[in-house]
């Protein structure tokens, strides 16, 4: 049903194959949250992996022992912006999941402050998803998720839950914060999967 | 499609259980919007009422897309907070230009009434509120608003004064000067009117004559007097830049506000 805006020229045509449809190019690095950005001490953080045969958990000094990834990649945001190679640090899901079996199919992300987001396990294994804590060579602003956030890359960016806490796996799929406010419960922006 | 008679905003507090899905906002989509007037709201912004076909209705609060199409195909989308709620076609946006923008220089410019505009939405589901009527929430509502930030918070400030909800509302307004209010007369005449509205405003660059205190920002003394007290247990509505909205945010959980009380929307970036 597209038609034309009268006297809508645009900015530019530099049109970058990187961008999913509907996304701008930006270089600042806007932020997308729904409430106050939690104070997390990294003395008192924790990440733990819930499984139907029980918990793994790591503090602060375990987890930034474990295997660190370099990680350059583009991100794209719901509210129509995107960033191309953005550089991160952090430990790859594969790293976390690498001693743990189960039969859940779906992960339920918890991040302090209480929000949650959905992910079907195989979108982060093989080297699609880390846990983030550094950002452009510096520790991961609080603002932007630190001191660790999921970091998802090939969904729309509030997938790569910020303050992330822990993983919950699941048997079914369930809509989490965001996608139970409105936004889609895949969001592969590639194709658009913005909101129901 | 829901009826929009039946339109509804989430409860406070963070959701977590499976009720979430069943809440009957408004389902979103694409539309033609036409304009059926411009106004210069302030130097720098216009508002803009659109006629949109099909539109479901809307809760207070939410946002809309907005898609632009040049001759050669070329698209530009944005999202804009829309100053209007509740049921019917007629949509109201306030759109601020940015310096660098593309879209919003077109919207505030260039557009005049009959052009016709694609939008997407009601969206969001979270930064919204309803009358405690129907949420059953009665605890009293701060909002907080810097510069263009006011849209979704005038919509909520309106939609409380049409049911004469009796919930207290208070409105802190950061803005450059008188000239840049946004909704001025309306939200005179909702302070004015029987659903109680406190209206703050304070002014960052010039004041009006006689006023009482310099321009200046807000500050955390500022704030821990012209908001409600942490004590009343205020649900709290933040929206403005991100710069502003983190200030905000940490003070008023410094202040003693719970976190989870408090909704926050940020403009910025594109």
């Amino acid at each position: 049903m597209s038609f034309i805006s009268r006297g809508f020229s645009g900015r530019s045509r530099e049109r970058d194959d990187r961008l999913p449809p509907g996304q701008t190019l930006v270089h600042d690095f806007p932020v997308l949250s729904a409430g106050p950005t939690p104070d997390i001490d990294t003395a008192d953080w924790e990440f733990t992996i819930r499984t139907e045969s029980g918990v793994h958990r790591w503090n602060w000094d375990e987890f930034t022992s474990l295997k660190i990834d370099d990680v350059d990649t583009d991100i794209h945001c719901v509210t129509h912006w995107s960033k191309l190679g953005t550089k991160w640090r952090g430990v790859s899901l594969d790293t976390l999941f690498e001693d743990i079996e189960t039969e859940q199919d779906y992960v339920m992300a918890h991040s302090y402050g209480g929000y949650t987001t959905n992910v079907p396990l195989d979108e982060l294994l093989d080297g699609k998803a880390w846990v983030a804590f550094e950002y452009d060579g510096e520790p991961l602003d609080p603002e932007h998720g630190g001191p660790a956030r999921l970091l998802v890359p090939h969904l729309y960016f509030w997938k790569s839950a910020k303050w992330v806490r822990g993983l919950e796996m699941m048997d079914q799929d369930e809509p989490g914060f965001w996608e139970q406010n409105g936004y889609h419960i895949h969001g592969d922006p590639w194709k658009e999967e913005r909101y129901w | 499609m829901s009826d929009p008679s039946t339109a509804q905003a989430p409860a406070a507090g963070l959701p977590g259980g499976a009720d979430a899905a069943l809440r009957a906002v408004p389902r979103s989509g694409w539309h033609v919007a036409t304009v059926a007037a411009t106004h210069r709201e302030t130097p720098n912004a216009t508002r803009l009422e659109l006629e949109v076909d099909g539109w479901p209705g809307n809760a207070a609060g939410q946002h809309l897309d907005v898609r632009l199409t040049a001759p050669d195909g070329y698209t530009a989308t944005r999202s804009y907070s829309i100053a209007s709620s509740g049921p019917g076609t007629r949509v109201t946006l306030a759109v601020d230009k940015l310096p660098d923008g593309e879209v919003s220089p077109y919207l505030v410019d260039e557009v005049r009434a009959g052009d016709m505009l694609e939008v997407h939405g009601p969206l969001g589901a979270f930064f919204v509120w309803s009358p405690a009527a129907e949420s059953g929430d009665a605890r009293p509502v701060q909002l907080i608003a810097g510069g263009s930030g006011v849209v979704p918070l005038f919509a909520m400030a309106h939609a409380h004064g049409q049911v004469d909800d009796p919930t207290p509302f208070r409105l802190l307004y950061s803005v450059r000067t008188p000239d840049d209010v946004y909704f001025a007369d309306e939200l005179r005449a909702l302070a004015e009117a029987s659903a109680p509205l406190r209206l703050d405003l304070v002014y960052t660059r010039r004041t009006p004559d006689g006023w009482p205190t310099p321009a200046g920002r807000i500050t955390r003394e500022l704030l821990e007097h012209a908001v409600i007290p942490a004590t009343d247990r205020p649900r709290v509505y933040v929206c403005g830049s991100t710069g502003f909205v983190e200030l905000v945010a940490d003070w008023l959980v410094g202040l003693g506000h719970d976190p989870r009380s408090i909704r926050t929307e940020r403009y910025g970036g594109t």
